[in-house]
């Protein structure tokens, strides 16, 4: 089982690398990526940097062109492909159903890694994705509970890869538009979630308000933890009750699922964050490494250790995690 | 110019979709779409009844009449349901994910992509016009500049008469699908044992800001705008574009004085005011989807 870690610049591909990872991640500096944020992504010399470093230490590397081609600039699109074949990357994750016809047949050699935003969640799904692009992996999202993703690997006829930690999307990934609603920018035509430049802080007599365009998000008293905008993570108001409507500022932590995700065949699991901090990238790297090693040698007795739990809820959103929809009751 | 009925999104008791059936057959609707989209729990009708109304509605009436499926299909239990609805034997049938554009391809049937199926570009929509689409209506997030420059391409490539194109022009908007059923949270609950509490919501539950604003509406698994997508002012441009289908949501019998209103629309083109507390534009014109433009 491959631990397969994000990166965001240069530093922390390395870090990655350096800490365990089988495998990083990387995106473009441009919005053909879900992750595209200021002062994120990769550029072509540092792309080829980027890839030299994880070849020239035997490991691999993923290059995610996961939004969706827009009508007037497909041809980024395939450039993008064109760009990270170039480099010689080792996989290319894909949404767009038009970019993925695009990359396996001009580059039929080159793996093709089904994206989490094309919401593959069922066989019949993973089928279209064989068939058509004869892909070579696919990235589940974050809505299938532990039984759901054994009856998949157990009968998918293409190798699953499935989240294991990192910032929590409760939506099923690609099928998404409440950010697009409330800004106009969606993760699906611009690569942002709640995207930062329509944050506003402001401190009211009433506490601290987090506005994403004008819309009141949160507002904290002051022994709460303020936690960025993300708009499925505040608090609102339904027939009077104030909560946490859809869901908590968490993120996902499937640690104790180590054993059960090996058994079952999973072949990589992938840590979320390409736009965290390459401090955030060396302890989840190092954490996960210790846990899949520890599970690799005795899968029976295998235990999550406390110190492990509590390096990674530092890292978390909230400081709490959750198995998330992998876990029943979650849903 | 074609107007239809698309599927109700809501869940209600199988007497008032039965009753809302009935008033569908004699509304001014070319096409009807009905169906469960959004949770397979949701048993008031099973495939058979909602197949057995379509077919009422096919033999009552010269309207065409398609068979909606599920957005996010799970469980091998889904598929199975999903293969049925498919497999009717005389009925279109709209494809909400890939699954069933995967079991439609394997059948030789044509069918309608819906919504929820990712097509934001000429290429995507080539690939789905091999599996046998015949008709594509675009992502609801996306705007009226982005589908007249696909339209211009497929022209361009001798395609345009391959599929027809229908546009979401009315009602509440499904945005998102989740695992977590948040009308079960609402309640306290978690969604195996939801108790089927969506029926109790006919329209939703309202989700606000806690200044009041209203912004979303929770429908079980799916999150919906909370403000009604009007695109009234918009029909002459979808005409002079080539949209063939104006699609009303069926949000509740309201839709049957929408689909007129459209049609008038079009003969009698009318400046209409939007309410901007009740109704919201802002997808068409690529601005924040829950604004008026």
């Amino acid at each position: 089982m491959e631990l397969l870690c994000p990166a965001g610049n240069l530093p922390a591909l390395k870090t990655a690398i350096d800490n365990g990872a089988d495998a990083v991640y990387i995106g473009l500096k441009d919005d053909t990526n879900a992750r595209h944020f200021a002062g994120l992504n990769f550029n072509d010399g540092k792309l080829a940097k980027g890839a030299d470093y994880v070849h020239e230490r035997g490991k691999k590397l993923h290059v995610a062109i996961n939004t969706f081609a827009h009508a007037n600039g497909e041809e980024r699109w395939k450039k993008a492909v064109d760009n990270a074949v170039a480099i010689g990357t080792d996989a290319l994750i894909i949404a767009d159903l038009g970019v993925l016809d695009y990359a396996a047949t001009k580059y039929p050699d080159v793996e093709r890694h089904v994206s989490v935003q094309a919401s593959t969640t069922n066989l019949e799904a993973i089928k279209f994705f064989k068939n058509n692009f004869d892909v070579n992996r696919v990235v589940l999202p974050r809505v299938l509970s532990v039984q759901q993703v054994r009856q998949l690997a157990k009968n998918s006829p293409v190798p699953l890869e499935v989240f294991a930690f990192g910032s929590l999307c409760i939506m099923a990934e690609g099928r998404c538009y409440l950010s697009s609603y409330m800004t106009g920018e969606s993760p699906n035509t611009v690569g942002a979630c709640s995207p930062a430049k329509y944050v506003r802080w402001q401190e009211t007599d009433q506490g601290l308000e987090s506005r994403l365009n004008n819309v009141l998000i949160d507002r904290y008293q002051e022994d709460e933890n303020a936690g960025y905008p993300t708009l499925c993570k505040g608090r609102f108001d339904v027939d009077g009750d104030v909560y946490h409507a859809l869901e908590e500022p968490t993120s996902l932590n499937t640690l104790e699922l180590i054993p059960e995700l090996m058994a079952m065949g999973i072949v990589s699991v992938k840590i979320e964050g390409r736009q965290r901090s390459p401090a955030y990238v060396e302890q989840v790297a190092k954490t996960w490494r210790m846990a899949i090693d520890r599970c690799k040698q005795n899968s029976e007795d295998f235990q999550v250790d406390g110190a492990w739990m509590k390096t990674l809820a530092n890292l978390s959103e909230g400081s709490q995690t959750t198995l998330g929809a992998y876990h029943r009751k979650w849903q | 110019m074609k107007f239809s009925l698309g599927p109700n999104l809501f869940f209600w008791p199988k007497k008032d979709v039965e009753q809302f059936y009935q008033q569908a057959k004699n509304s001014s609707a070319d096409i009807i779409y009905l169906g469960e989209t959004v949770c397979s729990k949701r048993r008031e009708l099973r495939a058979k009844d909602w197949l057995g109304l379509g077919r009422e509605l096919a033999q009552d009436t010269n309207k065409q009449i398609v068979i909606s499926t599920m957005t996010l299909l799970e469980s091998p239990a889904e598929i199975v349901t999903l293969k049925k609805l498919c497999d009717n034997g005389d009925l279109l049938v709209e494809a909400n994910d890939l699954s069933a554009v995967q079991i439609m391809h394997d059948l030789n049937m044509p069918f309608v992509a819906g919504p929820a199926i990712n097509c934001y570009n000429l290429s995507t929509l080539k690939v789905l016009i091999k599996q046998g689409m015949t008709r594509w209506l675009m992502p609801v997030e996306l705007s009226g500049d982005w589908l007249k420059t696909i339209l211009a391409q497929a022209v361009d490539e001798n395609i345009r008469d391959k599929f027809e194109c229908e546009v979401f022009s009315w009602g509440y908007l499904p945005l998102a699908y989740s695992a977590r059923c948040f009308t079960a949270r609402s309640e306290d609950r978690a969604k195996d044992d939801c108790q089927y509490c969506c029926i109790n919501y006919p329209q939703g539950r309202k989700m606000n800001s806690r200044e009041g604003e209203q912004v979303f509406v929770l429908n079980g698994i799916q999150t919906m705008s909370a403000y009604q997508y009007n695109l009234i002012n918009e029909v002459a441009q979808l005409n002079d574009m080539g949209v063939d289908i104006i699609r009303v949501s069926a949000d509740s019998d309201k839709a049957f004085t929408q689909l007129d209103k459209f049609r008038t629309q079009l003969s009698t083109p009318t400046k209409h005011t939007l309410a901007t507390d009740k109704e919201c534009n802002g997808f068409w014109h690529q601005i924040a989807g829950m604004s008026v433009a």
